[in-house]
């Protein structure tokens, strides 16, 4: 159990900065999430971590010790690969039992340790088989039993679950929740999908370009996206951006549609302001078929074109056109809908978003 | 004849051409070999008959109970040469898989200034041929005195046989996913333990196989060990061939039975290690 520190971590590749001097602070038991797209330096954050990747500047703490310029094995560490990476000439049991072997531990030791893990992980009856003879879940639930039987301070995972199919990627990814909540350790989690972020973790670091771009629990990046990257990427289907100049009271779209200005911001901005504005599909809907926020005079009432819809059962997709583009809009208690239809849709401005055209920042206050 | 019956007719018929065709191949590559074995057992009047005698007539194993009966009676040290073949190669072998090893791990893992170029240079060493460097090497290993000695002998065999080493076990370690070393290290080995626990049993096979060529290469290897061994001391079985030639005759009844004694061992040991030589070892690593 430990805390982790990340202290102006920077990775240089030759003259290529890829990680520009992060600050990052974890707590102990917290289970962290780093995402962001491919090449925003997540992973080579977790390999820095991991003692795989040797650091340019700044300096790494595990526990309140300085772990810099350490081996990967003094870390106290253990890590699940994208690819698993399990030792293929070793069985379930000797792949489990492989860290008690290195250390010198005692035969029963390793038994009883290995049995722990793998009566956790469910994996009795494979620890005679070979990777080889293992499916995907199975071979995963392997390496995170491998990662187990360590006992470390600090569990990495580095993209654990995007070999595995969708089913079975929901499945893993209850099974890691479980896990952590068993184990109670530190946890560093690396992954592109913000769906498996906002499950799993305490709080989200939200990484581009090898800068942190927030950090925040699952509802504040969700909620209070503190840069344009942010709101488009957290959220699924992504939040509704476009851009518009601030007149008076209104929005000024390209297209010449204008909606008022939200309250909210309004001591924020001043009139020939370039801003981009934001608002989430559950924020957008068809009259009667949404949630209120509960503040029924920011409700915006207008009329648009249908231009596709994709039926969810429960719950309906209806994009909508909206100054020359798509504007997706969740339509809970559906009825059918057809394209081309004019509907009336209501547009929860209280819960809309607003940032910089520039800097890409919030203008909430 | 409806269509299905007259797509297994022929279906049937590619298949017969197939194996006439593989049939065909496999005799011209073991034709020389039998004939070799045949020719050991025959008197020299049936391997020089023209035209050629196919089914011996009769058999004796007179050349090989001569082949170790000592000098003066037709005799060769025989035995000498075995050891000497047998000491060079393998010592050779060994230093040049070695070396192979680490010359390949490093060119399958590490980045470095000027890989690529030192890679190639290796590789056009290759280019030379053996018997353009015997005169060269000659002079110069009669200028250090080991000439006729097992030192030089496996100090050019080595020389010869590490950059097709490094080549063939480069290879086989870019095989192993770099993930593996990297877990077990994670894992609680050092470098050097995550190389010996994972590595090396994964590209195993592929390091038998580039033993078994380096050893080949230098079990059978003539032109230079004519060259730089002369006395029974150091002599190898190839060169020991020509033993059985005198001013005007050859024996080749003779050095066919050397042949064939020559190559028991290769083939055996190349038996022994193809077993061993599973490929596919690696699957189950990583992803699936």
């Amino acid at each position: 159990m430990a805390t982790v520190s990340l202290k102006k971590l920077t990775k240089r590749y030759g003259s290529i900065e890829i990680v520009h001097g992060i600050d990052l602070d974890i707590a102990d038991r917290e289970f962290i999430a780093l995402v962001g797209p491919s090449g925003c330096g997540k992973s080579t954050t977790l390999r820095m971590i991991a003692g795989l990747e040797e650091i340019s500047a700044g300096s790494i703490g595990i526990g309140g010790r300085v772990v810099n310029d350490l081996p990967p094995r003094s870390r106290n560490i253990s890590m699940v690969f994208q690819s698993y990476a399990l030792y293929p000439h070793m069985t379930v049991r000797e792949n489990l039992g492989f860290s008690l072997k290195i250390a010198g531990a005692a035969k029963d030791e390793m038994d009883r340790r290995v049995a722990e893990a793998s009566a956790i992980l469910g994996l009795d009856a494979l620890l005679d088989r070979r990777p080889s003879q293992l499916s995907g879940g199975q071979r995963q639930r392997v390496a995170m039993g491998r990662a187990i039987v360590r006992d470390p301070d600090v569990f990495l995972f580095d993209e654990p679950l995007s070999n595995l199919d969708a089913k079975l990627r929901t499945q893993m990814r209850t099974e890691i929740k479980k896990l952590h909540a068993k184990v109670q350790s530190t946890v560093i989690y690396v992954t592109h999908d913000q769906v498996e972020a906002m499950t799993l973790a305490d709080r989200i670091v939200i990484m581009r370009d090898g800068y942190i771009e927030q950090v925040g629990t699952p509802d504040e990046v969700f909620r209070r996206p503190a840069t344009r990257f942010v709101a488009g990427f957290i959220g699924s289907p992504p939040m509704n951006l476009n851009e518009a100049t601030v007149d008076g009271g209104q929005l000024v779209f390209a297209s010449g549609a204008r909606l008022p200005l939200p309250a909210q911001f309004k001591a924020n901005v001043t009139a020939g302001d370039k801003v981009v504005f934001g608002l989430r599909p559950d924020d957008i809907y068809p009259t009667g078929h949404g949630l209120s926020s509960g503040d029924a005079t920011a409700v915006h009432q207008i009329e648009l074109p249908i231009t596709v819809t994709e039926p969810l059962g429960n719950e309906t997709l209806v994009f909508v056109e909206f100054n020359g583009s798509d504007w997706v809009s969740r339509m809970l208690n559906p009825r059918p809908l057809r394209s081309g239809e004019r509907v009336a849709m209501s547009l929860d401005l209280s819960q809309a978003h607003l940032f910089a055209t520039d800097t890409g920042k919030t203008l909430r206050s | 004849m409806d269509e299905n019956s007259s797509a297994r007719l022929k279906r049937r018929l590619l298949g017969i051409v197939y194996r006439i065709g593989l049939f065909l191949a496999m005799l011209t590559i073991c034709l020389p070999g039998l004939w070799i074995v045949l020719s050991s057992l025959r008197p020299t009047v049936e391997i020089m008959a023209k035209p050629p005698v196919w089914i011996p007539q009769q058999i004796s194993f007179d050349a090989y109970v001569a082949m170790f009966s000592g000098i003066g009676k037709g005799g060769i040290p025989v035995i000498e040469y075995f050891r000497n073949s047998l000491i060079i190669s393998v010592t050779s072998t060994v230093i040049a898989v070695a070396i192979g090893m680490a010359g390949g791990y490093a060119f399958a893992r590490y980045r470095f200034r000027g890989k690529s170029g030192v890679f190639l240079g290796l590789m056009l060493t290759r280019t030379v041929p053996g018997i353009a460097l015997s005169l060269p090497l000659f002079f110069l290993y009669v200028r250090l005195g080991i000439i006729d000695t097992h030192f030089g002998l496996i100090l050019a065999y080595v020389a010869l046989n590490v950059p097709f080493t490094i080549w063939l076990i480069d290879g086989f370690f870019r095989q192993v996913p770099k993930d593996l070393a990297e877990a077990a290290q994670i894992d609680g080995c050092t470098r050097w333990q995550a190389f010996w626990q994972v590595e090396f049993p994964l590209a195993g096979p592929g390091i038998a196989s580039a033993a078994i060529f380096a050893f080949l290469t230098c079990w059978n290897e003539f032109a230079l060990a004519s060259q730089l061994t002369r006395s029974v001391s150091a002599k190898t079985l190839p060169v020991g061939l020509l033993d059985y030639t005198a001013e005007f005759t050859i024996d080749w009844r003779g050095m066919c039975a050397l042949a064939v004694v020559m190559i028991i061992p290769a083939l055996t040991l190349t038996y022994i290690v193809q077993k061993h030589l599973v490929g596919g070892l690696t699957s189950g690593a990583v992803k699936g």
